[in-house]
């Protein structure tokens, strides 16, 4: 037994060894940029580190930032498992908005009740946008990153068009919907002087979801099936085009309460959208940076989630642009994605290691 | 002419070739016999500079040389086919020659044709140079990829399983082309872990196993099961010991099946056949004949476009692969890497495969169950390594193959439908599959067996279908059976026969 405990913490360090390595690198090119910034690094880590987890409030807002990242990050993780590309994420999200916003006015339930109908109706939401990209893909064959990009262009469209024509708030001069009934809100406050508020945990449940659904249940054993070998799966009497279909709801479902949580926790309105807002598209890296694992994916919101609160931060106390902050992001999610780098250096090394023997 | 003096090739840990000697002489047809992964195709993917050797060195004509990549072995006379061929399947035979050496600005396309005729008649390959290479059947296919060699000049052809698609007659007809190009000067090996190729096509032979060369030995006078026995370093039978079958009810009943690949042209013409319990039928014919359309139908994983198939009485012709497995019939694909196998998923999940939902106890897979199948699996058919958590793509061809014929066999079906069971497996495996097999023909199960290896129908089987163009063109009980005979039949000639 001792063996097999040996070669699964084996197998876990060789699994976060290269998200690790690639965080150091990713810190290193900041530092470069904020030399060449005329800034000094010590002094802009500490300031971002003091707004990433200085002090309680801080910690707070870190998590506040964190949430949504991993709902989406489950997102791509768990279409991914199916051998799925959800790059559609920003859309359900989006979608997921507007319909927990709706759900969170115009409904009236009792305080509890009200809430968990709310995450219903955005979960729902994004479900049934990314079923659009599912049964395409499962009928027609249409690839799934085509459809789930243009569908994110029509959520963001089609969101705004609902939101000026039907449920703007008149009185109000900012174009919005109306604040959602104080029986739908998440508890916030936990952290005192934070938004930090419950979707947290509910961000957490669904992470423990994901994984059991995933590992434990016939389900999930066949949408992993597929996304290893839809030709083994075929064989074993698997419905691949209903595993496909279900893959992308789930998925949907997960990017849905990404929004639902933020609408909730945080905006409790929907707000005119500019653009994406890229909790969708930073899920993608943070479901890369996790390895497509419930675990990993935490970790991986939890550094974008830190990342982005203490850009700001930055920027203002030691003067280096936010925007060093994204070029760490990319180098760290370019070596995770250039993993093959890694490997492809590791067997020079072994090569030239037997060559000197 | 070629000596190899100490080569050793490591791929990581792996030592693929461990200083292996080989001397091959001018004008002999010299083979390299090994198991899959002995080493052989390494060995000569070294001659053939595709890789460098870690340690040894490459004589050519008696001076020492580096190769350092294929067109440095063109260029010193070496050629390669490989076992899977290189040819554009819409240009000609002379423009496929030719292509990488059209030379100059301008396609001189007469003189390439003039040029590959003569080759051609020169050494008997009788291979037309204005037909299109789609056109042609597989063995002339495999000529052509010769006469590409000769044509830059090779006088060492090193041919990789060259008859692993061919049927017996054309595989005859390899062996006369060879001993026409030996008579012309040229030299040859052969890469093969076929046994009765070794006697019947080359002069001498180097058995490899696990990377080291064993001995070098002339082939007259030897026999097949000296060479196994040196090939696996024990002794094997060739031959499964098996008793006359004693046919019960039909399980399995097709009626003029008719099915279509995926082209959409008719592959499976109007096949009708039984298959009893207690009996092995076996399929025979040269790949590409419709038999993997006639086993993607009787496993649901096409839809017939006309015909019936029944299963102990009851018609299974539209279920689905699902239905079909719970109606009991068990099947050992073809592609056991895209079909029999997750490869991604541990042994413990790969056994379950098929049957998860039965592995579930309220809506939770049962782990403990799991491992405890694969364990059964694990002993009952030498698995190695034993470790139910082991991921399916770690382990060798020939064990992955183990792993999806327990899984089938375990699970309770009536009719067992084996494609290719053995392909790319080593003797020691072949021989325990194949004891396998007749294990479950004795223990009533109907089995249909479908194999481009005729030597595996005519050792398993009871009755032998031959399969020409989509339909059946023959049914010979075993012990009428000849080689000939059935190989007639397979390249559609036996009308006439």
């Amino acid at each position: 037994m001792r063996k097999g405990i040996g070669q699964w913490m084996g197998s876990l360090l060789e699994t976060i060894m290269v998200p690790i390595l690639s965080i150091a690198l990713g810190l290193l090119v900041g530092t470069l940029f904020i030399l060449v910034a005329g800034a000094d690094p010590v002094e802009a880590y500490s300031a971002l580190f003091r707004a990433v987890a200085g002090s309680p409030r801080a910690i707070g807002e870190t998590l506040v930032a964190t949430t949504p990242l991993i709902f989406t990050g489950l997102a791509v993780a768990l279409a991914f498992r199916c051998g799925l590309f959800n790059i559609g994420v920003e859309g359900q999200y989006m979608v997921a908005l507007l319909a927990s916003a709706l759900a969170g006015y115009y409904l009236h339930l009792p305080r509890g009740i009200h809430a968990l109908v709310t995450l219903a109706a955005g979960a729902l939401a994004g479900a049934i946008w990314a079923a659009i990209v599912g049964i395409l893909k499962a009928y027609r064959g249409v690839h799934e990153v085509i459809n789930s990009i243009m569908l994110n262009y029509i959520a963001l469209y089609f969101t705004h068009y609902l939101l000026m024509y039907y449920f703007r708030e008149p009185s109000n001069r900012a174009a919005a919907t109306p604040y959602i009934l104080e029986t739908a809100r998440l508890t916030s406050g936990l952290i005192p002087g934070s938004r930090l508020h419950t979707g947290i945990f509910i961000a957490l449940a669904a992470a423990f979801f994901v994984w059991f659904f995933l590992w434990k249940t016939p389900a999930g054993y066949e949408i992993r099936a597929v996304g290893h070998s839809p030709g083994a799966a075929e064989y074993a009497g698997i419905n691949v085009k209903k595993n496909i279909i279900l893959a992308m709801v789930l998925s949907g479902a997960l990017s849905g309460l990404a929004g639902a949580v933020q609408t909730q926790g945080v905006m409790f309105k929907f707000y005119e959208q500019m653009g994406f807002i890229g909790y969708g598209f930073d899920g993608i890296a943070v479901a890369l940076l996790g390895r497509n694992h419930p675990m990993g994916v935490i970790f991986g919101a939890l550094l974008f989630g830190a990342l982005t609160q203490g850009s700001g931060s930055m920027q203002a106390v030691a003067g280096v642009p936010k925007t060093v902050v994204w070029i760490v992001q990319g180098t760290v999610v370019f070596f995770v994605a250039a993993e093959n780098i890694f490997k492809y250096l590791r067997r020079r090394r072994v090569k030239a290691e037997v060559k000197t023997a | 002419m070629l000596k190899l003096s100490g080569i050793t090739k490591r791929f990581g840990s792996l030592v693929a070739n461990d200083h292996i000697d080989l001397e091959v002489r001018e004008g002999e047809i010299h083979a390299l016999l090994g198991e899959n992964g002995a080493g052989k195709t390494t060995l000569m993917n070294i001659v053939y500079g595709l890789y460098a050797p870690d340690e040894g060195t490459i004589e050519w004509k008696g001076r020492p040389v580096r190769i350092s990549g294929p067109s440095e072995a063109i260029k010193l006379g070496i050629g390669m086919v490989h076992q899977h061929f290189m040819l554009v399947p819409v240009f000609t035979v002379a423009e496929n020659i030719i292509l990488g050496k059209e030379g100059g600005f301008l396609l001189d396309r007469r003189k390439a044709v003039e040029e590959v005729r003569r080759l051609s008649e020169q050494y008997g390959l009788h291979v037309d140079p204005e037909a299109r290479v789609e056109s042609i059947t597989v063995g002339q296919q495999q000529r052509v990829e010769i006469l590409k060699a000769l044509y830059r000049g090779a006088e060492l052809l090193i041919l990789d399983e060259p008859t692993a698609v061919l049927t017996p007659q054309e595989v005859e007809e390899l062996g006369r082309i060879m001993k026409n190009l030996v008579s012309q000067g040229k030299t040859i090996i052969i890469i093969t872990h076929k046994l009765k190729e070794v006697l019947q096509l080359a002069d001498r032979v180097t058995v490899i196993r696990r990377g080291k060369k064993i001995a070098t030995l002339d082939t007259q006078g030897r026999t097949e099961e000296e060479l196994a026995a040196l090939m696996v370093g024990r002794s094997v039978s060739l031959r499964v010991p098996k008793g006359p079958a004693r046919p019960g009810k039909v399980v399995l009943e097709v009626q003029s099946l008719c099915a279509k690949n995926a082209r959409g042209l008719p592959a499976v013409q109007d096949v009708s056949f039984t298959v009893r319990a207690g009996e092995i039928v076996g399929i025979c014919g040269v790949d590409g004949n419709g038999q993997t359309e006639l086993v993607e139908c009787l496993t649901g994983l096409r839809r017939a476009t006309s015909g019936h198939i029944f299963l102990n009485g009851r018609e299974i012709t539209r279920m689905n692969p699902r239905q079909i497995r719970e109606a009991g019939v068990g099947h050992i694909p073809e592609d056991r890497q895209r079909r029999g196998l997750v490869l991604d998923f541990t042994m413990a999940e790969n056994v379950v495969l098929g049957s998860q939902r039965q592995y579930a106890s309220w809506g939770v897979m049962n782990m403990r169950r799991m491992t405890d199948l694969a364990r059964k699996i694990i002993e009952a058919f030498d698995v190695r390594p034993p470790e139910p958590a082991y991921r399916a793509r770690s382990l060798s061809g020939g064990n992955q193959q183990k792993v999806i014929v327990g899984r089938e066999m375990t699970r309770d079906t009536s009719l067992l439908v084996a494609v290719q069971p053995t392909r790319g497996l080593d003797v020691g495996a072949i021989e325990f599959i194949h004891k396998q097999l007749v294990q479950a023909r004795d223990a009533g199960k109907a089995v249909l067996l479908v194999s481009l290896e005729l030597d595996e129908i005519m050792a398993l089987s009871d009755r032998i279908l031959v399969m020409y163009k989509g339909r059946i063109v023959a049914e010979v009980p075993a012990h009428e059976a000849t080689e000939e005979g059935l190989g007639l039949w397979m390249a559609g000639g036996g009308a006439s026969a």
